[in-house]
């Protein structure tokens, strides 16, 4: 009786806790949202924000469109450097990682997902910037895709087993090379859950400043060409917000709800590819 | 009678076909059948664990074996060694030899070419998340076989799998449409496909109800005249109707290896044992 009393305040004790410390992390994403929306909407209730460039202060119709090209330019390319290598170390770990090899290269991911982004940017300053005398978008891109590469080794490897075990001898049971089963059955098994990973590594790569600051740089015009300097939203977030003109301001904090809206999307579609995965494991 | 009704003639149920007979018996006195596959003095090991000791029989080329015995006693491991599936093991390992043909199982490094030669069926269906159609074409495609060819095997082992009936106007379905018994019936197809010569089947039917149980049996049957088949079964009766040649192994009591009791003519075996130990386990006695 006693006993039974006391564990039903523990249980309820518990929830309680749990919920709380729920509504403790809910409640700080709410407000970031809730104010970058607020703050944000006035300058994209215009459509010119998103057509037009950097017009100088108190010359109206200034836009992002610069930025937004920068980011989807130079994440692109990050991303076609490092999904492709991503997935096959997520493949490698999984089919030949089990012994020291492996370990290695898992902790270097470990390292690398902890390394501080201005490190990384850093190093790509000293790679690509220095040497060339010129900062460009090249330079950010691979930044960036440094940034990436570990997440999409450990997503693509978590995805992969999450496929059953009996598909892969069902494969090799039929005389197929272990890395054609690997790459040409598994891996599309595993798909929705690689492609996961990639837009987690993208929506990640998307929000950084850091990697940029010394590679991109920034750019006030609209520049498409990667071989030179560009803009991109966390940039010009980063400088327009410590103007102290309210006008660049404005803008900055329209760029961050683009930015943040982008971001998102992104994630939330991550976790719909996901849900897939996992049906699709289940029925194998 | 000794046997409490385990003998071939009285396991049939009164609805199942009666040729079956026939071509036991028949088999069964022609016997003589070169081997297939020569076992001779293998021991299995899972790291330091002994799993099989010192096994030795001929598998008769294009006939059925069947393998029984006790849970635990080794059959999927005996079965494993053939297509070197083991190698997925670590630390396991095999000593002894196995021979297909000229081939030392063992100790070849030609693995892919003895995969092929030696397909395997396995307990769960395992389609792959393609098409009906795209689950039988796969390995041929990727084996590099023209379009015509794999077209061509493709439809030959649907029809030899005895599901061409069922399928032949959803071929661009997912195979996980399927159900359970034509998923199985799918599985061996996909291993005809290969144009094996051993088929290694591993307790096929466990997963199946009775009707699914019968049509696979059926087709173990056809397909017997065309190939080695190996097939591991907890069911006796099973063994009983569509084995020619039956191994029964067992545990060890104290060291937990696996070993081969009796290998003989199905119909010997399940009515004139010659160990007691096969006779106390398929009376029911033990096991
Ligand atoms: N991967 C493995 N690692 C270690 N030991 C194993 C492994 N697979 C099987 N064994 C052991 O080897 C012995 C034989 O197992 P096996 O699966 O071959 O038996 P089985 O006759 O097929 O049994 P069942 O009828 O239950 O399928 C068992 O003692 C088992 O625990
Ligand atoms: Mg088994």
């Amino acid at each position: 009786m006693n006993r039974n009393l006391y564990r039903q305040a523990s249980n309820g004790l518990a929830r309680v806790f749990v919920y709380g410390t729920a509504l403790v992390a809910l409640i700080p994403l709410g407000l970031v949202l809730a104010y970058t929306v607020l703050k944000g909407l006035p300058s994209v209730e215009h459509v010119e924000f998103f057509i037009n460039s950097f017009r100088p202060i108190g010359i109206p119709g200034g836009g992002v469109a610069h930025a937004v090209a920068g980011t989807v330019i130079m994440v692109g390319i990050a991303s076609l450097l490092a999904v492709p290598v991503g997935i096959l170390g997520g493949v490698y770990l999984v089919e030949y990682g089990r012994g020291r090899g492996g370990d290695l290269i898992r902790l270097a991911g470990d390292v690398l997902v902890g390394a501080p982004s201005i490190a990384i940017g850093l190093f790509a300053y000293a790679l690509l910037v220095a040497p060339f005398h010129h900062f460009s978008g090249i330079s950010a891109a691979v930044a960036l895709a440094v940034l990436m590469l570990p997440v999409v080794i450990r997503t693509t490897e978590g995805a992969i087993e999450l496929i059953p075990g009996s598909l892969r001898e069902a494969g090799l049971a039929l005389g197929l090379a272990r890395w054609r089963v690997a790459l040409q059955l598994i891996v599309p098994a595993a798909a929705p859950g690689i492609v996961t990973g990639a837009l987690l590594a993208v929506a990640r790569a998307a929000g950084e400043t850091a990697p940029l600051l010394f590679t991109a740089f920034g750019n006030q015009i609209l520049n498409l060409d990667p071989s030179k300097p560009m803009a991109a939203l966390p940039l010009l977030v980063f400088n327009y917000a410590r103007q102290p003109y309210p006008q660049a301001q404005q803008q900055a904090w329209g760029a961050a709800l683009v930015l943040v809206v982008l971001v998102l999307i992104t994630n939330l579609t991550s976790r719909f590819v996901f849900r897939r995965q996992i049906a699709l494991a289940g029925k194998l | 009678m000794a046997y409490g009704g385990l003998g071939v003639a009285e396991s049939k149920p009164a609805d199942y076909p009666a040729r079956r007979v026939a071509p036991v018996v028949l088999k069964a006195l022609e016997g003589a059948s070169p081997t297939k596959l020569a076992v001779a003095s293998l021991s299995f090991y899972y790291g330091r664990f002994r799993a099989l000791k010192d096994i030795s029989l001929d598998i008769p080329e294009k006939r059925v074996t069947a393998l029984i015995g006790p849970s635990g006693c080794g059959k999927t491991t005996l079965l494993r060694v053939f297509n070197r599936m083991y190698d997925l093991v670590p630390k396991a390992r095999a000593e002894g030899s196995v021979r297909l043909d000229g081939m030392e199982v063992t100790e070849t490094t030609r693995l892919l070419e003895l995969r092929q030669k030696v397909g395997m069926v396995f307990q769960r269906p395992s389609p792959f998340p393609l098409s009906i159609y795209d689950n039988v074409a796969f390995a041929p495609r990727l084996l590099g076989w023209g379009r015509s060819r794999v077209a061509e095997a493709v439809e030959t082992a649907i029809k030899d799998a005895a599901l061409w009936d069922e399928v032949n106007d959803r071929l661009k379905d997912p195979a996980a449409s399927l159900s359970g018994g034509q998923q199985q019936r799918l599985s061996i197809a996909r291993c005809l496909a290969v144009k094996p010569e051993v088929i290694l089947m591993d307790e096929p039917c466990s997963a199946l109800d009775p009707v699914a149980t019968l049509k696979i049996e059926d087709l173990i049957d056809r397909l017997a005249r065309q190939y080695t088949i190996v097939i591991v079964t907890h069911n006796m009766q099973q063994a009983a109707r569509v084995a020619d040649f039956t191994a029964f192994m067992l545990m060890d009591t104290e060291e937990r290896y696996g070993q081969l009791i009796e290998f003989a003519p199905t119909t010997d075996l399940f009515n004139k044992p010659t160990d007691p130990r096969t006779e106390g386990y398929i009376t029911g006695r033990f096991g």
